[in-house]
């Protein structure tokens, strides 16, 4: 039987710097205050999660979208319990996230964004002592670490410390790892930064077979085409809030038009923007950045040529064009006024 | 979840197994030293009396068995929960975090204790003829050697979830050394006689008890703490260091 997954009204205010998540930029975003404590030491909160509500159904492939430091980590973090909510609570199947810890722990796997291997060990060990752990019996456990090393292509290293690894297949070690107990829920935190382009086909066709056999899978992701190619439903996520949540299908439809082409010129004056909105198939003409415009239509290309000549008409210098087609992108950009990337 | 305890235990078992080399050369070499300098060669040169092996002896099984136990957990503790995370899997196992440090300090007691065991007879060889060892009390000896390596495993797993690895040096030059040198292992307790101040500031360290509680299990002929101070102290400070080890180990693993 599959089970759920539930959040309601997570929040979490970080009073010292959080795990690090993404590596580089931009941890966890959302307000940052500094405030003085006592005229002395200063104290830092960071929201890395607002009133997050979510359902994630059984069996399905759910996926978080959003930007680097967004709090889908976080939000990771407290469903895997490994990060104490300010407020709000979480349940996994019946067993509340943070007061049934251990029998939650049971039931999940995580595969976290940067592997966090056991140096010390092998491959084939850190499998072992991971069923170990969790419990399961010798000749069994022997059987499923064979068997997920050949399923991962890792049968050739098996035996040799992981210190060696390459990030690729680190990473196919780290799923294989969340996979040896059989958990009921799988957590992979981008599970396909760094891989190839074939390794990150197989860990898909993995994931997507894992999900088959009746297992619940949470992904989070910045990478729109994985979020559209696997997930069944998607939240998007951004300053520690759900800011929509449907199959990516729903929500590409909800943007007006479906097609942005993001035009950088300048000077933009106010009767440009009426002018772009008043071409025909197109919905909507946004300003956004100090020389950017984003028009949304129902056209994609044969636009472009329109809109230029308009520009040209009046006086503006254009020095980007970009068309892009209805993707979730496209929705993120709509409903934050930021590319994913940004 | 004793299965899940076991499994985690067998993993460092494990992994000490497999760096067991290293780990004996850096547990041992230094106390090796210490013995054979002021053990052997002061000794038999005159500068010390022949009775300084004698008290020599058990504050060197005292301070081997600290510095292994603290090493032992405070080093992989330190590095695990360094930016590769590797002791998450760990935290993901099906059991309260809690039994995680417990298991982490179980696994440096055994490592201090085998550090003991291999110390006494060793100590003894190197120094050669002369040692006085009688040992009337062998339960009060194991009892001691047990809180002493529960000791410096719960000192290690404190230090180990408290100092970044920027700043191991730093805990050895400003919390160990002055922790070994104060801690009665080259000298008795009664010899700070003359220093009032100082013979009652060194109560405050650890290291004081161990190796007083051991010198009174195995030399009684010197001066030293009755063994029920000593015991005492040592157990105020197993459940002071168990306690904060743990709490220190919980705030590292869940944020």
């Amino acid at each position: 039987m599959a089970i759920g997954i539930r959040t309601e009204h997570l929040r979490k205010v970080f009073s010292t710097p959080p795990p690090s998540a993404a590596p580089g930029r931009g941890i966890v975003g959302g307000p940052m205050t500094g405030r003085n404590v006592r005229g002395k030491s200063q104290r830092i909160e960071i929201v890395a999660l607002d009133d997050l509500t979510l359902e994630v159904e059984p069996g399905e492939i759910f996926g978080l979208l959003g930007p680097n430091g967004a709090g889908k980590s976080t939000t990771l973090g407290v469903l895997t319990t490994r990060i104490r909510p300010t407020a709000g609570r979480a349940w996994i199947g019946g067993d509340e996230v943070w007061t049934s810890r251990v029998a939650v722990k049971r039931r999940i796997g995580v595969v976290p964004q940067r592997p966090n291997l056991d140096f010390s060990l092998t491959a084939r060990e850190i499998l072992l002592f991971h069923g170990a752990y969790f419990g399961i019996a010798n000749p069994e456990r022997g059987a499923r670490a064979r068997k997920l090393l050949e399923t991962f292509q890792l049968t050739d290293r098996a035996d040799q410390l992981v210190v060696g690894f390459s990030g690729g297949m680190m990473q196919r070690l780290s799923i294989a790892r969340a996979m040896m107990h059989e958990p009921e829920v799988l957590f992979l935190d981008e599970p396909s930064a760094g891989l190839d382009p074939q390794t990150r086909l197989l860990l898909w066709e993995i994931v997507r077979s894992y999900n088959a056999r009746g297992n619940t899978i949470v992904v989070t992701t910045h990478n729109m085409e994985e979020a559209d190619d696997l997930c069944r439903r998607v939240a998007i996520v951004d300053h520690g809030r759900s800011i929509a949540l449907g199959t990516p299908a729903d929500l590409k439809a909800t943007i007006p038009g479906g097609y942005v082409i993001r035009i950088q010129l300048s000077p933009r004056t106010p009767e440009l923007l009426a002018a772009f909105a008043a071409e025909t198939g197109v919905q909507q003409a946004l300003a956004n950045g100090p020389n950017g415009v984003d028009v949304y239509a129902d056209r994609g290309g044969p636009l472009v040529p329109e809109l230029l000549q308009l520009a040209v008409r009046s006086g503006a210098r254009v020095t980007d064009v970009h068309v892009s087609e209805p993707s979730l992108e496209n929705f993120f950009l709509h409903h934050t006024g930021r590319s994913l990337r940004d | 979840m004793r299965k899940t305890f076991f499994a985690l235990f067998a993993r460092d078992v494990h992994v000490a197994r497999r760096n067991f080399v290293p780990l004996i050369l850096q547990t041992l070499l230094q106390p090796m030293l210490l013995v054979f300098v002021f053990g052997r060669v002061l000794t038999t040169s005159g500068f010390m009396p022949m009775q300084y092996k004698s008290l020599l002896l058990p504050g060197i099984i005292a301070l081997s068995m600290v510095l292994s136990g603290i090493q032992a957990v405070a080093m992989p503790v330190i590095s695990e929960f360094q930016f590769t995370r590797e002791i998450e899997d760990r935290l993901l196992a099906p059991i309260e975090i809690e039994w995680v440090a417990v298991e982490k300090i179980f696994a440096g007691m055994i490592q201090a204790l085998i550090a003991g065991l291999v110390v006494l007879p060793l100590a003894w060889l190197v120094m050669g003829r002369g040692v006085d060892l009688s040992m009337p009390h062998p339960f009060l000896f194991a009892l001691l050697c047990l809180l002493v390596a529960l000791l410096s495993s719960s000192i290690g797993l404190t230090l180990g979830c408290s100092v970044g690895q920027t700043q191991i040096g730093l805990m050895f030059s400003l919390v160990l050394a002055p922790m070994i040198f104060f801690g009665c292992t080259y000298y008795p307790w009664s010899a700070l006689a003359k220093f009032p101040i100082l013979k009652y500031a060194v109560l405050a360290n650890p290291m004081v008890y161990a190796s007083e509680g051991l010198r009174g299990a195995l030399v009684p002929q010197f001066p030293h703490l009755p063994s029920a101070v000593a015991a005492g102290g040592l157990i105020l400070f197993d459940i002071l260091f168990v306690s904060l080890g743990i709490r220190q180990f919980q705030r590292k693993a869940v944020h």
